[in-house]
């Protein structure tokens, strides 16, 4: 015990070492943090979309072959997408609706570029179902757009929510017009 | 000594209806570890590691994959270009099927060294042979879902070894493939198993560190803790241990990884397999082959099956075949020597397995076959009876003090 | 014991270099090694290489082999620009369809399309070829033992007679490199067989090299960004290794004093 050195001077030793082990427990956790997040951030990422999925993001549409009043779908992003022929009767009616009556306002002349072109998402945008109304049969709900079966959402001829649970106006999907008759959507 | 559980509320809450909390310390923290447990003792929890990292990669390699015969070798490049951090993810999994073999297989040799089999720790043991059993089963399914040449000839060949079994033989390969040949139906029933055993090997540790738990860890020593002095809690002992080597671990991982992902696998698995033409050259991946080795050292079918499956399956019986009262190979000098022979046995039938089966390859095989065996039969019982065993510490304290005093004198000299 | 683990981890390591030696020690002979510009730690692919690369194959390979693993879009990776790899695109057709008539049809291809297969099918690609299938060469860099050498050893490889004595099949062609020396490939790779939009010398050998360089990408297209990652997350270990070890001996340090204080 005679080697031992004095005690205040072995005390403040403990200390020193006690404040070095503090700061290396801190220094690791935050290493491995650090580490935790570099291992879950490219696991998680792994479940985005997949290249090729993304290069697939845009398709090209002929409009050719859909005559007025009629309107199509066509697939994109594993989504139906309604490309709608209007009649001009169609278009003065979505034009003329007053903005207040719209629970989600938007002008018919921003949702359709062209006027007699309506191109929209063809997904509900309560739930995810797909609404009726691009064939010729098929209810189009009271404002003469779509009608969404599951949960009763009515769309009018912009494709605006007028009625139903859905809480906003069918999408627009970026696109642009190659030429008169060809549609690049994405 | 028992750490306590949080006095806060919503612990205690839970606490009182579900003892989680006091159980979580007393199997993590509080748990006596002998004090003089060394390095080879961190292989373990590596092991676990492996095992978690293995089912993580592999859960999310299996979003990407497709169990079909017309996509799956598609949909592992698909994996490979085109899914984010997919060549990651898969390069991991593959490499980390090997780094998991290579860390389990120290923990089985260091076992052999230490004794760990013998008594009281036999069905420890057990659990830890099935657990090898049962790896070795996913790593075989799991190298046959790329379906590369490799994939498919390697598992017509091992599906093939079940033919050799006398009169059902036939029958149980065409239920084993759900065909006529390895096919669709044999690789989606391999992906179901490769996904469904890894949890079950999940289950298989849980009894592994219930025995363990139980009868306490051997040590480097192989006697038993007499008192409180010969042991020190788990945590954080144990655990900053094993944080240090399962970081050097991750790190050898990670150089095969991203430096030499293919160097363990076989070039001939990038080419679709084609039931038409089998490669050149069959080899298992290299934690088969000193199975493999035995398997072609004996000169018949059902006979080099029945070796290759006894060559594991000895190890149930190994507790009895080992006579000897004392457990670490410290204190038994021949056997000392004897384990070094036994290991380096393994790394030759290792390196035959490799080889062609062909002139002077098949003599060494052979040779070393016997010895394989015989290591076993022979040497373990008779070394028991007459080997002159060194003297045993009095208890794992003591000698700890013992080496201390030991080193403070020679420095003073 | 720290000693043990390193050198025991040391061992296991060259264990596996060892076997893979000669694993690949086959019934060829073995090609000489070159120094390819994405080989080490810091190797990248040669640009340059890989846009000649894909000029050869484009013009000499692409008439019987397929690249079933390569999109248009890939091109993209190796420097050629949107509108560029737009305009490689519509110089290919691709089967698409069925269209409203239920016709498949022809269009020309867009970068998300995979490169076209000079053959509709297998068989037909036999047919084509004497019976002797062309192999996709999307990964064939990293089908064969020795890789890369192994291919532009295989290109270099032929040669006009077979050695006498040496009897060649009707229909072969001999090969150093390849294995059993008989191809069923004529030597595809002659001087001048491609003009080079660069303006390099068209030697066999630099043929041969800049399209190994390119089958060597499209084989591992994610080659630099592995082992960029790979030295990030390497260094990290490192560190965190050294810190955990730190941490482990001074946590020890106290066992010890437990004992002294006895």
């Amino acid at each position: 015990m005679a080697d031992l050195p004095p005690q205040n001077e072995q005390s403040s030793a403990a200390e020193e070492e006690g404040t070095r082990r503090d700061f290396l427990i801190l220094a690791a956790g935050a290493m491995g943090a650090l580490g935790a997040v570099g291992v879950v951030w490219p696991l998680v990422q792994t479940m985005n979309p997949s290249a090729d999925v993304l290069a697939l993001a845009s398709t090209e549409v002929d409009l050719s072959g859909i005559s007025e009043g009629q309107a199509i779908s066509v697939m994109w992003r594993g989504k139906p997408v309604f490309i709608r022929h209007r009649t001009p009767g169609e278009i003065d009616e979505a034009r003329a609706v007053p903005l207040d009556d719209l629970s989600d306002p938007e002008t018919d002349e921003v949702r359709a570029k062209d006027g007699k072109w309506l191109i929209l998402v063809g997904v509900c945008t309560h739930l995810g179902c797909i609404p009726l109304g691009n064939k010729f049969g098929d209810p189009k709900g009271d404002y003469g757009g779509w009608f969404c079966p599951c949960h009763g959402s009515h769309y009018d001829t912009s494709g605006r929510i007028r009625k139903g649970p859905a809480p906003t106006n069918l999408e627009i999907p970026e696109y642009e017009f190659l030429d008169e008759t060809l549609v690049k959507i994405g | 000594m028992s750490t306590p559980v949080p006095q806060n509320k919503v612990v205690q809450w839970i606490e009182y209806r579900l003892p989680v909390f006091s159980w979580a310390i007393a199997h993590g923290v509080d748990y006596p570890a002998p004090r003089n447990l060394n390095y080879w003792w961190t292989f373990g929890s590596m092991a676990m590691i492996m095992l978690v990292a293995q089912i993580v990669t592999g859960v999310l390699l299996s979003m990407h994959y497709t169990a079909h015969v017309d996509h799956a070798f598609d949909s592992v490049e698909h994996i490979m270009r085109d899914v984010e951090w997919g060549w990651l993810l898969r390069y991991a999994h593959a490499n980390g099927a090997s780094m998991f073999f290579v860390v389990v297989y120290v923990h089985i040799f260091r076992a052999l060294y230490y004794g760990s089999y013998k008594a009281p720790r036999e069905i420890l043991w057990w659990f830890g042979i099935m657990l090898l059993l049962l790896m070795m089963a996913t790593a075989f399914l799991g190298y046959v879902l790329p379906w590369g040449q490799m994939s498919f000839w390697g598992a017509t060949v091992i599906t093939n070894l079940f033919s050799a079994i006398p009169w059902i033989g036939g029958d149980l390969v065409v239920w084993l493939w759900g065909g006529f040949s390895v096919d669709n139906p044999t690789l989606n029933r391999f992906f179901s198993l490769h996904y469904l055993l890894p949890f079950v090997m999940c289950g298989m540790v849980f009894l592994h560190l219930w025995a363990l738990h139980h009868r306490k860890s051997n040590n480097p020593l192989g006697i038993d803790i007499k008192s409180p002095k010969d042991t020190m809690p788990f945590s954080p002992y144990c655990t900053t241990k094993d944080l240090f080597t399962g970081t050097v671990m991750l790190f050898v991982l990670f150089v095969f990884v991203f430096y030499l992902p293919n160097t363990l696998g076989e070039a001939v698995n990038y080419e679709k397999a084609n039931p038409l033409q089998t490669p050149a050259h069959i080899v298992p991946e290299w934690y088969f082959l000193p199975f493999y080795a035995i398997l072609r050292s004996v000169p018949d079918k059902l006979g080099g099956v029945i070796a290759m499956a006894a060559a594991i399956l000895i190890l149930f019986v190994l507790p009895w075949l080992d006579t000897s009262k004392v457990r670490s190979a410290r204190f038994r000098p021949i056997y000392k020597q004897l384990f070094w022979v036994f290991l380096a046995d393994c790394v030759v039938l290792g390196w035959i397995g490799a080889m062609p089966a062909e002139g002077v390859y098949i003599v060494i095989g052979r040779i070393c076959t016997i010895y394989y065996f015989a290591h076993f039969i022979l040497i373990m019982p008779l070394l028991g009876r007459f080997e002159k065993t060194l003297p045993l510490p009095e208890s794992i304290h003591q000698s700890i003090l013992d080496k201390s005093l030991k080193s403070k004198t020679g420095n003073i000299s | 014991m720290l000693k043990y683990v390193i050198s025991f981890f040391a061992s296991i390591t060259l264990v596996f270099f060892i076997t893979n030696k000669l694993y690949a020690a086959g019934d060829a002979p073995k090609p000489p090694n070159i120094d390819w510009h994405q080989e080490g730690i810091f190797g990248t692919y040669d640009k340059a290489a890989l846009i000649r690369g894909f000029q050869v194959f484009q013009e000499v390979c692409a008439s019987c082999h397929s690249l079933n693993f390569i999109a248009f879009r890939n091109l993209l990776e190796i420097g050629f620009s949107p509108e560029e790899v737009k305009l490689i695109a519509a110089e290919y057709e691709v089967e698409d369809g069925p269209d409203d008539e239920g016709e498949m049809f022809m269009r020309s291809a867009r970068p998300s399309d995979y490169w076209p297969a000079p053959f509709a099918n297998d068989k037909a690609a036999r047919a084509a070829n004497g019976g002797a299938m062309p192999p996709d060469l999307s990964l064939i860099t990293k089908s064969k033992v020795a890789g890369s050498d192994y291919l532009y050893a295989l290109l270099t490889g032929y040669r006009d007679e077979p050695p006498e004595g040496f009897e060649l099949s009707d229909g072969m062609y001999y090969n150093d490199y390849y294995p059993g020396h008989q191809i069923a490939m004529p030597q595809p790779i002659y001087e001048e067989s491609v003009e080079y939009i660069d303006g390099t010398e068209a030697t066999i050998e630099q043929l041969s090299k800049d399209v190994t360089q390119f089958l060597a990408w499209t084989a591992e297209p994610k080659l630099e960004e592995r082992k960029r990652t790979g030295l990030k997350v390497l260094i990290f270990l490192a560190i965190f290794a050294a810190l955990a070890f730190v941490i482990y001996k001074r946590t020890w340090k106290r066992l010890k004093i437990k004992d002294t204080e006895e």
